[in-house]
């Protein structure tokens, strides 16, 4: 793995904002200013607790939500705020998406063969015969068999629709795939499965991943980078390693803290959670940090300026960026 | 620590449901105890009959299409498979309370928090609704919601999850029971909402002196709680053991296969996980032979014809595995999984 990415930028965001307006002048702030580089072939991780923003932001970079303010560069080249028809038909070309949920995500009346090949028949000048050629040759890449092509998902248990979900978003051949909760609805024995043929598939096609997920452990051991959102900011971004066993900021040691290890000597060691209450509301957020009325080391200065990412002060090497006023 | 008292013993269960399919055989003869004051977790995956069998325990699951052909369940020398009232009581609630997964969808949404939590004191101990209300009022305190009395008067959707799953803790110890059921109690929270509620759980043990059974699928969970664990795979029983069995002298190929397929924190990233093969087994039809037969890397001729038993592999620690007969030629080669060997035995 290497520590320092030096590869080229492939996606970038820039201040990227995305607020759901719901009515009665109340706003959801999902994702705020958010500036994040993904490098090519790169494993991004991206960690947070329910309503941090995390799948609205891969949202946000592929073009599935329109944003608030703010950009996202691909290739250097800044895509539309709001895209048209034909926008979504290039990006479909270039990025991807797996979806959480491989019960929802796939259309009960349509066989497998439609849904793997539909964005192939819209996208390319393949015809029938084709489109079905490339839909078995990817069957066969993700470890399910040609003839399935003809059956429908609800013949197939939860790994193999997301394998179908897999074969869905690779067949376009895009270069940037955002897995949005791949493996969360999977059986441990299943996870790695989908994990290894997702490694796979990375290497040989050399895919950039942006990997959301709340599995700690699993984040660490699949990314690269790990970046970790609280309430629709980054907290903390560095190599996946160094955040996960040297977190900084106070809110990705409270994560850290509360992933349980499946290994009892380690369990019965830790000490019981010092950090009460939830992630609060994304509606109206408050100025300063947002972490500051769950933070033990909270000081003045949190609740009136709101920190940015920069290199902690005690940290040369500079691959690492946390957003706290401690360091 | 195994020398406490047993207050649930459970023989022989076996739960069959009709489906359009076929019957379809959820559990095939299971056999545990639950010990005052300890945790047990059952442990496996999606359809591995673990819920169901505590749920066909509780009488909670539908007949028809449901039904126990055999077993017992003995509490307090009463089988609670034929019988749940005991003084005339219903057990259910009272002396076995029980926290479900969810708890958005297993609370009732048109009732207060309070009124649910008085409802279950009414019912079983005959309070009157202002007596139950102030008790409830106090188990919500006891679960360390702030505010107990403004929240009691609060309806579900007015609660995050984390707070909707001690609600429901609260209402499942209001009548102070001996055995808490915990269905994946955890599994729809976040990581740090799911710490809270643990270590909660685990203090509420130490004041009370109850039993919990704690069913889920998470092996890290498992190890910060449980003392005892057993492991069920395709409507069995495995392997069973001390935490310490299970987790560090593993002894049944499928838990070795668990185990290996999580990525441990010495796994360096350029290693891969070690899946497991292939999906279990159809219980339409069960194998005759071993259940892990299809999947399991060390599977022997035998394995597939003649149905293995529970070896005795330790003091309390059994293996559901032919690798653990007296007469195996081989042994089972799981702890040389490279990241996964096994720490010294601390005496």
């Amino acid at each position: 793995m290497s520590e320092r990415p030096t590869a080229p930028v492939l996606v970038e965001a820039i201040g990227l904002t995305k607020f759901f307006n719901i009515g009665r002048n109340q706003t959801v702030h999902a994702v705020d200013n958010v500036s994040l580089q993904v490098h090519e072939r790169e494993i991004v991780g991206l960690v947070g607790e329910t309503g941090s923003g995390k799948s609205t932001l891969g949202k946000a970079l592929i073009g599935l939500h329109d944003k608030t303010s703010g950009s996202v560069r691909y290739r250097g080249q800044t895509l539309p705020q709001k895209y048209g028809p034909e926008d979504f038909r290039e990006q479909a070309k270039r990025a991807q998406m797996i979806f959480q949920d491989p019960y929802s995500s796939l259309n009960p009346r349509m066989t497998v063969g439609e849904i793997i090949g539909e964005g192939l028949k819209l996208n390319s000048a393949l015809n029938g015969e084709a489109v079905r050629e490339q839909v078995a040759e990817w069957l066969r890449r993700v470890g399910l068999e040609p003839d399935h092509m003809s059956r429908y998902p609800h013949e197939f248990s939860g790994g193999q629709r997301q394998r179908i979900g897999i074969a869905r978003a690779l067949i376009m051949g895009p270069e940037f795939v955002v897995c949005d909760e791949p493996i969360s609805a999977l059986d441990v024995s299943v996870q790695a499965q989908v994990i290894n043929l997702l490694d796979d598939l990375k290497a040989s096609m050399g895919l950039t991943l942006l990997f959301i997920a709340h599995d700690l452990s699993m984040v660490r051991y699949v990314s690269d980078r790990m970046a970790v959102m609280y309430l629709g900011s980054l907290v903390e971004i560095g190599p996946a390693n160094k955040v996960f066993f040297e977190p900084k900021h106070p809110y990705t040691q409270l994560l850290v803290g509360s992933n349980p290890e499946p290994d009892p000597k380690t369990e019965h060691r830790r000490r019981s959670t010092l950090i009460k209450g939830e992630i609060p509301s994304p509606i109206n957020v408050p100025a300063g940090c947002r972490f500051a009325n769950r933070c033990t080391h909270v000081m003045d200065v949190c609740r009136q300026v709101t920190p940015i990412l920069h290199v902690p002060k005690d940290e040369t090497a500079g691959d690492r960026e946390v957003a706290c006023h401690l360091y | 620590m195994s020398e406490r008292e047993v207050v649930l013993e459970v023989a022989d269960l076996k739960v069959e449901f009709d489906t359009y399919g076929g019957i379809v055989h959820a559990v095939r003869g299971v056999n545990f105890q639950v010990r005052q004051g300890e945790t047990l977790a059952i442990v496996g995956e999606s359809g591995c009959g673990k819920s169901v069998t505590m749920q066909s325990i509780m009488g909670l699951i539908p007949m028809p299409p449901g039904r126990i052909t055999s077993g017992s369940a003995i509490y307090r020398g009463q089988d609670l498979i034929h019988n749940k009232y005991i003084d005339g009581r219903d057990i259910r609630g009272s002396a076995i309370g029980m926290v479900f997964q969810d708890p958005m969808t297993s609370l009732n949404p048109t009732m207060t928090i309070g009124d649910q939590i008085a409802e279950t004191l009414q019912v079983h101990r005959g309070f009157s609704k202002s007596q139950a209300l102030a008790r409830a009022v106090e188990l919500i305190a006891m679960v360390r919601i702030p505010d107990a009395a403004k929240r009691a008067s609060q309806y579900p959707f007015e609660f995050s999850g984390g707070m909707l799953q001690r609600s429901m803790i609260a209402m499942s110890l209001a009548c102070e029971p001996s055995i808490l059921i915990a269905d994946e109690p955890t599994t729809a929270l976040d990581v740090t909402i799911q710490a809270q509620i643990l270590d909660l759980l685990m203090d509420l043990q130490k004041e009370k002196g109850m039993a919990i059974v704690l069913i889920t699928h998470d092996l890290g969970v498992v190890a910060r709680m449980a003392d005892d664990v057993m492991v069920m795979y395709a409507g069995e029983i495995v392997e069973s053991g001390s935490i310490d069995d299970v987790f560090y002298r593993g002894a049944h190929p499928y838990t070795m296969g668990l185990r290996a397929a999580m990525p441990s924190r010495e796994l360096g990233a350029r290693q891969r996980l070690t899946p497991i093969d292939g999906s279990p087994p159809d219980l339409f039809s069960p194998p005759s032979g071993c259940g892990y037969f299809a999947r399991c890397p060390q599977a022997m001729r035998m394995c597939q014809a003649q149905h293995p038993y529970l070896m005795s592999v330790g003091k309390a620690h059994h293996s559901r595995c032919w690798l653990q007969h007296p007469d195996s030629a081989r042994q089972v080669p799981g702890l040389s999984i490279p990241h996964l060997a096994a720490p010294a035995v601390q005496s």
